[in-house]
Formats: structure tokens, sequence, C-alpha cells
């Protein structure tokens, strides 16, 4: 067991009357696949909403242990989710700045190292060695991601002008460039034809055994899931209903229930 | 011939001045998709902090070109105060709320600026000497004589530069690319680690001290300024950006050359009495022809 990365503890999500999320634990690991999966309206995304500081959760705690330390991620919101707890997400619909070439989008990405190295820009504008070499890194960074994804020929395109595929991988490597802890990935292979989504796989496993980033996946494909998940939580109504390896999940009987209903 | 040469030279400064606001315009409107007419009036404040400075200055035995570059500096800078402060204390309480009510804000804050200075300033028009003097004559012999004054060139070349600089900074910095990126999806900006409300304040300081290169130009052309000049100039210069297709940036500068151009040949072949009508026409033109401007791109509502 690889160490701890994220606890979730009695999460709960109300508005109003509803209940998104009902008393929900979970943990997640540093160089682990985790997969949140259940029916729609399960309440998967709402989790993502609350750990990226979008909602405030009505009770309970996420705590993200990183170097020796636990921080609570209540406290962060706006960009501190980014620049200071280390957590990156991406969201179902492709969120581009598709009128941005693609390098500028992994360059925004790294916005906060350039901001410094560059005094807020006045250097930058004075042209000086050390922004420069910031720069130099940040290119380099960049093309590192291009070159493993095979986008390095499009680096100077428009990011809308990407197929379909390749607009998804973007925005992980994008993800990625801000150097997260934890990468939260929301149905990263939704409209992936097999091969891309093969591919989206091999990018995921690259990222958790090489970067030790800790992934949230929700996901609906299931040979995604299946195939690259450490760990499957299964949520239904807000409730966790179960929670385990790949293969009991697939295995467990409240899961089917939850999916195809009871039979009478 | 030699009466159009001396219009078109004419018309490019004043499309300078248009100009330098109408950036003010459509980088507000490009961030947060408000319209900020209290613009007009922060262009306004810029050329009453030059004229106190000019006259402050004046009374030094300072150099001519330092007394320009310390007015420059100190106008710029104090007038990057006010618009700061206006997008601190008016627009961004509002952020998030209905559309309009940053407008209304807005249209609030430019009645403020305007009686401040009334009041502070006086309403009497305030006047200064030519500070910049000396021509060049072209075509001599002719029977009109074409002059281009030093302080046409000193005033073409700042909006150049400044341009320059700044289309530099919008494209090449990382601070510009902070700047496009919060325009187009200001959620994703924030989550990739960008602090959004100080791009917008940035947004506002730019677009501030532009104006008051702005302020600062009218203070040399015109030589006469009073607390009323920031609505006309603000709403030529948003016809400006509206024309260049507002949240463009190479529009704005366009838009305000046009706008200049158009009022400066309306004054000078046709009545100079309605060349205010001539640059609104212009924009009700544009609306109705060009909806997004001339350099503004269409909208693309995917089905």
């Amino acid at each position: 067991m690889s160490n701890k990365l994220l606890s979730v503890e009695n999460l709960t999500m109300k508005f109003g009357g509803l209940i998104a999320i009902d008393n929900l634990s979970f943990s997640a690991s540093e160089s682990q696949i985790t997969s949140i999966i259940g029916p729609n309206g399960a309440g998967k995304t709402t989790v993502f909403n609350c750990l990226t500081g979008f909602y405030k959760p009505s009770e309970g705690e996420m705590i993200l242990h990183k170097d020796n330390d636990s921080i609570s991620l209540k406290k962060y919101t706006d960009f501190k989710i980014s620049h200071k707890a280390k957590v990156a997400r991406t969201f179902q619909n492709i969120r581009l700045f598709s009128s941005m070439s693609v390098l500028e989008n992994l360059l925004v990405a790294q916005h906060n190292e350039l901001m410094v190295a560059s005094g807020y820009s006045i250097f930058g504008l004075l042209n000086l060695k050390r922004y420069k070499d910031k720069e130099r890194e940040a290119v380099e960074k960049a093309k590192y991601w291009l070159d493993l994804t095979g986008l390095t020929t499009r680096a100077d395109d428009n990011a809308g002008d990407l197929s379909y595929g390749d607009q998804r991988k973007l925005e992980i490597i994008r993800a990625m460039c801000t150097n997260p802890k934890l990468l939260c990935l929301d149905e990263p292979a939704a409209g992936l034809n097999p091969k891309e989504s093969s591919e989206l796989n091999k990018l995921l496993k690259f990222i958790k055994t090489e970067k030790q980033t800790g992934i949230l996946l929700i996901e609906h494909d299931m040979s995604v899931v299946m195939g690259i998940s450490d760990h499957v939580v299964v949520l239904n109504y807000g409730k966790k209903i179960f929670e385990g390896t790949a293969k009991d999940t697939r295995n467990s009987k409240e899961v089917i229930e939850a999916y195809l209903g009871v039979e009478e | 011939m030699e009466y159009f040469l001396q219009q078109l030279v004419n018309g490019i400064t004043l499309g300078s001045i248009y100009g330098l606001i109408a950036i003010g315009y459509t980088m507000v409107y490009g961030i947060i998709g408000m319209i900020n007419f209290a613009h007009g009036d922060i262009f306004m404040i810029g050329a009453f902090i030059a004229i106190i400075s000019f006259l402050i200055f004046g009374l030094t035995s300072i150099a001519l070109p330092f007394i320009l570059l310390f007015v420059l500096l100190i106008s710029m800078l104090f007038t990057a105060c006010y618009g700061w402060t206006v997008e601190k204390l008016a627009y961004k309480p509002l952020r998030g709320s209905f559309r309009l009510a940053p407008l209304i804000s807005a249209l609030g804050m430019s009645i403020v600026l305007q009686n401040f200075v009334q009041v502070a300033q006086g309403a009497r028009t305030k006047a200064i000497h030519p500070i910049i003097t000396g021509k060049f004559e072209f075509f001599k012999e002719s029977d009109f004589v074409v002059i281009v004054s030093h302080l046409q060139i000193f005033m073409v070349l700042l909006t150049i530069a400044l341009m320059a600089g700044f289309t530099f900074l919008i494209t090449k910095t990382d601070l510009g690319r902070a700047q496009r990126a919060c325009e187009q999806d200001k959620t994703m900006a924030s989550l990739l680690g960008i602090n959004v409300d100080r791009t917008i304040s940035v947004t506002f300081i730019i677009g501030s001290s532009l104006a008051s290169v702005a302020g600062m130009m009218f203070v040399l052309y015109y030589g006469v300024i009073d607390f009323y000049i920031g609505f006309l100039a603000g709403i030529k210069a948003f016809t400006a950006a509206v024309l260049g297709g507002i949240g463009s940036l190479p529009g704005a500068m366009l838009g305000g050359l046009i706008i200049g151009l158009i009022e400066v040949m309306w004054s000078g072949y046709i009545s100079s009495e309605y060349k205010d009508v001539a640059a609104f026409s212009v924009l009700i033109v544009t609306l109705i022809f060009f909806p997004t401007g001339l350099l503004g791109k269409p909208e693309i509502e995917k089905v």
C-alpha cells in the first residue's frame, strides 16, 4: 500500500432539502488511480466540486496529505486550489482556451512560476536572463508532455482546432503542467473512440507511476475503469455502496443492483 | 491634395487619442464583459493630473524632455490608482451579480468622478500655454501649406511606441497570457492557479494608464480642459472600440484611427458643427451592418 494522499471523512453536501452526498468517507493514495463510479446523479461530480472549492461542504472534512503535512481542502478556494493545495481538475466538457495555441495553453498552467520569475512581468518586459531561463524551462516542460502525447507538431495550432481526442489529452497534460499532487478527472474518456481511450489509459498509467500523482477518476466507460483502477468507490444517491478493487467491484451484488435494478 | 494631406495628419493625431482610450474599453469588455462607462472620466482625470504637473514642473528649470517624461509617468501612476480604486469599489463587489449591475455602477462612477473634479478643481476651463512648439512646413510653393507640428509627431510616435509595447505585453508575456486565459474562461484559469481578481485589477491599471497618456496628449494638443471632456471623448472612444470590434485590441486601435479621420475629414470638408453627428452615425451604421465590428469575431453558437 502506498502513501495515503487524500482522505475524505464524513463528507455531506446538502442543497436545501436535497442531500447530494451523504456521509461519504473514502481515501485515495499516491501513485494510484481511484475511480468513483455510480449511476447518473449519484453525486460524483459534486464530490469533485467540493474538493476543488466550488461548493462548501455542509459537513465533513477533506484532508490532503502532502510532504508530511496535512491540509484541509476546505480552506482553499479559487486559484489557491491549484497554487497552494496542488489539486488539479478537468471538467466533463472540454474547457481549453480554444483561441490560444496548444503551447500557450500549457504555459498558462505554469503561470505562477513564471509570474514570480518575471517579477510580475516587469522584468519580463525587460527580458532579463533569469526570466528567459525560466520561460525556457516552462517551454521544455510543455514540450516534454507534448512529446509524450504526440502533440508536438500541433504546438502552434489553436487548441480549438485539435481533434476531440487530442483536446482531451491536452486538457490532462495542461492539468499536469501545474505539478499537481492530486489530479481529478471528470469523465476523460467520454466521447473517445476505442483507440483514443486506450491511449488515455496509457497516459494515466504513466502519470501515476512516473509522476507519483494520485488520480481521482470519474468515468462511465467501464473498459477504462476496470482496466486501470487500483481502487474503486461506488456511489448511489450520494451514499457509498461499495469500495474495493476493480475485480471485486465487478462481482459485487450491490453494484450490479445499483446499475441494473433489483429483480422483483 | 495639400488640404487633404493636412486633414490626414490632423486625423491621425486625433485618432491616436481615441485609440489609446478605446483600448481601455475593449480590454475591460474582453475580460469582464462590461462597458466601463467611467473610463472616459479616467481619461479626464489623467488630463487634469497632467495639467497640474505641467504647471508644477513649469516652475522648475528642468529641461523639456524630462518634464514630458515626468508628467507622463506621474499622470500614468495616479490615473492607474484611480482606475484600480474604481474597479475595487464599484465593480468587484458586483462580480457575479446580474449583467446590468456593473454597468449602472459604472455610470454612477462616471458621475462621481465628474463631480469630484468639478468640486475639487472648479467648473471653469483650465488652459495652458503650448508646451511643444515648432513645426515642419511642406508644399511651401503651393497656395496651401501643409503644417506638421512637432507635437503631432510626438503624439503619433508615442502612441505607436505604447501600442507596440502593449501588443508585446498581451501576446508575448506571461501576464498577457493570463489575461487572455481569463478572457476565455475565468473558472478554468483560476483552477490552473491564475489569480483572476489580480489579473482583472491589472487590466484596469493598464487601461487607465493608457487613458492617462491620451489625457496628457489632449492637454498638449488642445491646451484647454474642463471636468466634462471625459464624456464626449469617452463616448467617441467607445464608438471606436465598437467600430473595431469590441474585445479586439487591434480593432480598438484601428477604430480610433478611423473615428479620428472621419471627424477631421467631416469638419474639413463639410461642417465642423456636425462632426460629432458624423462620428456617432458611424456607430449606428456599424451596429447595423457589422454588429461584431470590423475585426471582431462573430460569435458562433453551436447547436
